[in-house]
């Protein structure tokens, strides 16, 4: 059975993880829609990175299920190759690669993964370095670029290889304040044009401008959710309001 | 030329300063060929401790438990004792095991000569080394950057030529660089097995000359000449594959 | 192992989960690995065995009458190990402060000197000092003899001395310049600096590379013999051309030695990589 755009994107029912004794994410289940942006909060420890690496299937999971576009990760015979070209991710350590420049960086992926023509991907790499605003670090290296500019790297890097959904994973907790912003606008405008995102993130701000719902997980079980403006201001929980006094 | 080979002829007449493989061609011809086998069997080892080296780092890699172990032991059996001692196991005792072949003349002759047997044993000798040297480079590589390789559809081959390797060998290059530098002045073994390296014949024409002392402050300052261009050859080499703001 | 990966914390487990480049088990050698090791040794004679005419003694028989004298042999080895290891430390202490002394010539002479032994090959170097130096001293009209084993203590202490002077000067410099700037701060002078505060921490990190050079040291040791000393590796050749040149004597006989090596760098191999993961911690 296809999958269409009017069933979920992302499907997340009953996941449960657990690193040996050790049971990090207890029955979480989400939904997010085409082009919908969902920001999971939550204290650290609470199994919120971990839950979007499962939806990349760096971690696999004990029991529940995962569906990309109608396509099961958790799966013993997953096409791994498949599910990446539809989540892109991007880490909290940008992980770029260190012997490659930034183009190099972003082209990397379409021509070894895809075997896309070089030409195509230079030019498309060169269009995704304009649209994080990184004109004329082309030829960096990471080592040269400061956190912010080597996070929207990362970012050009991930959208090079088309996604439908870009999973975003505490991407600002590393970088300097001042350069923090510089890539939140970058993720924004990402929002803007309609691409489905799933944020881990601390930035209750910044989470309240751009997205459609937040989740608040806690101790691996997702307290409460809510669109923006009635989790912000109408939090019932405790653990949800506790947290919220403590951050805001 | 030949005026400036008989100047050192004056000079030996008129200082003692005895330089015969200057003035003499015979014994010209003798340190030339010194010399080159010298360099010989430094590049013919060179090769095959890396060679070992990348295989024996891979192989410590292996899932399986005792292929790993066997490494080890190879490892520190080579590291642990004496690079003579291995000469001579080598070339007496599993030579005396090997079938000897016919040489031409009537005679009998063993399967490998000393030049064979030198490489042999000390490209196994420097190879237990440079093992290491790849392996330490290798877990040098932040497990972080292959996981981002991985989330971009990277396959385990792809990721290990593209990413893993590029970055491994730039970390083990100046250990490398050393442990190589190493292997050129243990080639000067070779001489007790009778291989006519530059150390060999410079002892062949100070018994004929009675110049000790000359030939052997030649001798040093040649090695010291060879050492000094593979040093030179291989930082010029560190220098151009430097990547900026990756390593120190 | 347990007690510590219930102390983790669960944010960090995502990363220590990551796939691993290989299973950490770290191979040591254990006692039956040395027996398991003289096993092989023994199997892998057997061919040479059943060629051995039985009227002659077996191989092992030999072996284990030639033992004490190869293990005497063996003894000279570490004393010259030993000897030469002090005398090069020694010398190699004073370069190596030469080396980062004020005085631009004490600097570039120490330098020189020390790059020059340090790049030229032992044997060359043993040579060097077998040849070069006088079979007997003079010294006020009192004659020292210069026996050969005391020479190529000399020969193998010049590789050492070079060495261990690059390990002083990559220990001091090793030290962040911060320390030599509290020091003169605090109105210490030079050699106060030197001696009580960079010094002391230094020793630590040279002593790994330190043992490791005496571990190369023990195994060049075997050089002598190819300049006439009665070392082990001599000797075992005196006895396999006493027993007549036998070839299956061969891989028994340098079996030994290989053995007598591995049982004494190895423990010291052993100690090094322990003491060097220590002090990593610490720095």
């Amino acid at each position: 059975m296809a999958w269409t755009d009017k069933e979920p994107m992302v499907s997340i029912r009953d996941v449960h993880k657990s690193f040996g004794a050790l049971e990090v994410l207890k029955g979480v289940s989400l939904d997010v829609m085409k082009g919908e942006v969902i920001c999971i909060i939550g204290p650290s420890g609470s199994g919120k990175s971990t839950l979007i690496r499962c939806v990349n299937a760096l971690n696999d999971i004990q029991s529940g299920s995962i569906k990309v576009e109608g396509q099961e990760v958790n799966d013993p015979h997953l096409n791994k190759l498949e599910l990446r070209k539809k989540v892109g991710m991007v880490f909290q350590q940008y992980n770029l690669f260190p012997h490659k420049n930034a183009l190099e960086n972003i082209m990397m992926a379409p021509l070894l993964v895809l075997k896309d023509n070089k030409v195509e991907v230079e030019k498309l790499a060169r269009s995704l370095i304009k649209k994080v605003r990184l004109e004329g670090k082309e030829e960096s290296y990471p080592g040269e670029l400061s956190g912010g500019q080597q996070q929207r790297v990362a970012i050009a890097r991930s959208l090079a290889m088309n996604p439908d959904v870009m999973l975003f994973d505490e991407v600002t907790a590393a970088l300097d304040p001042e350069t923090v912003n510089e890539v939140l606008l970058t993720i924004k405008e990402l929002a803007q044009d309609g691409m489905t995102c799933i944020l881990v993130t601390h930035e209750m701000g910044f989470a309240k401008e751009v997205a459609d719902h937040i989740y608040f997980t806690d101790r691996g079980v997702i307290v409460e959710h809510g669109p923006p403006t009635e989790f912000f201001e109408q939090a019932k929980d405790p653990r949800t309001i506790e947290f919220l006094g403590q951050i805001l | 030329m030949e005026v400036f080979f008989e100047w050192f002829r004056v000079l030996y007449d008129e200082t003692g300063i005895n330089l015969p493989f200057l003035y003499d061609s015979y014994d010209r011809n003798r340190m030339v060929d010194g010399f080159f086998m010298t360099v010989k069997l430094s590049i013919v080892c060179l090769f095959f401790s890396v060679v070992i080296g990348v295989v024996g780092a891979w192989l410590q890699n292996s899932p399986l438990k005792w292929t790993r172990r066997i490494v080890n032991v190879y490892i520190q059996l080579f590291r642990n004792t004496p690079p003579l001692v291995q000469l001579y196991f080598f070339y007496f005792a599993i030579s005396s095991l090997m079938p000897t072949v016919d040489n031409g003349f009537g005679g009998q002759q063993p399967m490998l000569g000393g030049f064979a047997w030198a490489a042999i044993s000390l490209s196994f000798f420097a190879g237990a080394y440079n093992v290491e040297i790849f392996r330490a480079g290798i877990e040098a590589v932040p497990n972080s950057t292959i996981e981002a390789a991985e989330a971009l559809g990277f396959s385990r081959l792809t990721t290990y030529v593209y990413i893993t390797l590029p970055l491994a060998f730039r970390v083990a290059l100046p250990s490398l660089n050393n442990n190589l530098v190493n292997l050129v002045k243990t080639t000067t073994l070779a001489y007790a097995i009778a291989v006519p390296e530059m150390l060999y014949e410079a002892n062949q024409i100070w018994s004929d000359n009675v110049n000790v002392t000359e030939m052997m402050i030649f001798l040093l300052l040649i090695y010291f000449a060879l050492v000094g261009v593979l040093v030179w050859g291989m930082n010029s080499w560190e220098r151009k594959l430097k990547i900026p703001g990756f390593g120190n | 192992m347990n007690n510590r990966s219930q102390k983790i914390l669960p944010v960090i487990m995502p990363v220590m989960m990551a796939p691993k480049a290989r299973p950490d088990d770290r191979f040591r050698l254990q006692r039956w690995h040395g027996f398991a090791l003289v096993a092989v040794l023994i199997t892998a004679s057997i061919p040479a065995f059943a060629a051995t005419d039985p009227a002659r003694a077996s191989m092992f028989e030999v072996l284990q009458r030639w033992m004490p004298l190869l293990l005497k042999g063996f003894v000279f080895n570490i004393i010259i190990s030993i000897s030469a290891m002090a005398i090069g430390t020694v010398a190699g202490a004073v370069l190596g402060l030469g080396q980062i002394s004020l005085i631009a010539p004490v600097r570039k002479i120490s330098w020189l000197i020390t790059q020059f032994f340090r790049n030229a090959p032992w044997l060359v170097l043993l040579f060097f000092a077998m040849f070069l130096l006088p079979f007997e001293l003079k010294i006020f009209g009192l004659t020292i003899p210069l026996p050969d084993w005391l020479k190529a203590m000399f020969g193998l202490s010049l590789p050492v001395m070079a060495n261990v002077s690059e390990i002083v000067r990559g220990g001091v410099m090793s030290l962040p310049s911060g320390q030599w700037e509290a020091a003169e701060s605090l109105a210490f002078s030079r050699q106060q600096t030197l001696w009580r505060i960079i010094l002391p921490q230094c020793v630590k990190r040279m002593l790994p590379p330190w043992m490791n050079l005496y571990s190369i040291l023990t195994m060049a040791t075997v050089l002598a013999s190819i300049v006439g000393v009665s070392e082990v590796m001599t000797l075992t050749g005196q006895a396999l051309a006493a027993e007549g040149g036998r070839s299956d004597l061969l891989i028994p006989f340098y079996s030994f030695v290989l053995f007598l090596f591995f049982i004494y760098c190895y423990p010291i191999a052993r100690w090094t990589v322990r003491l060097e993961k220590k002090f990593a911690v610490i720095t």
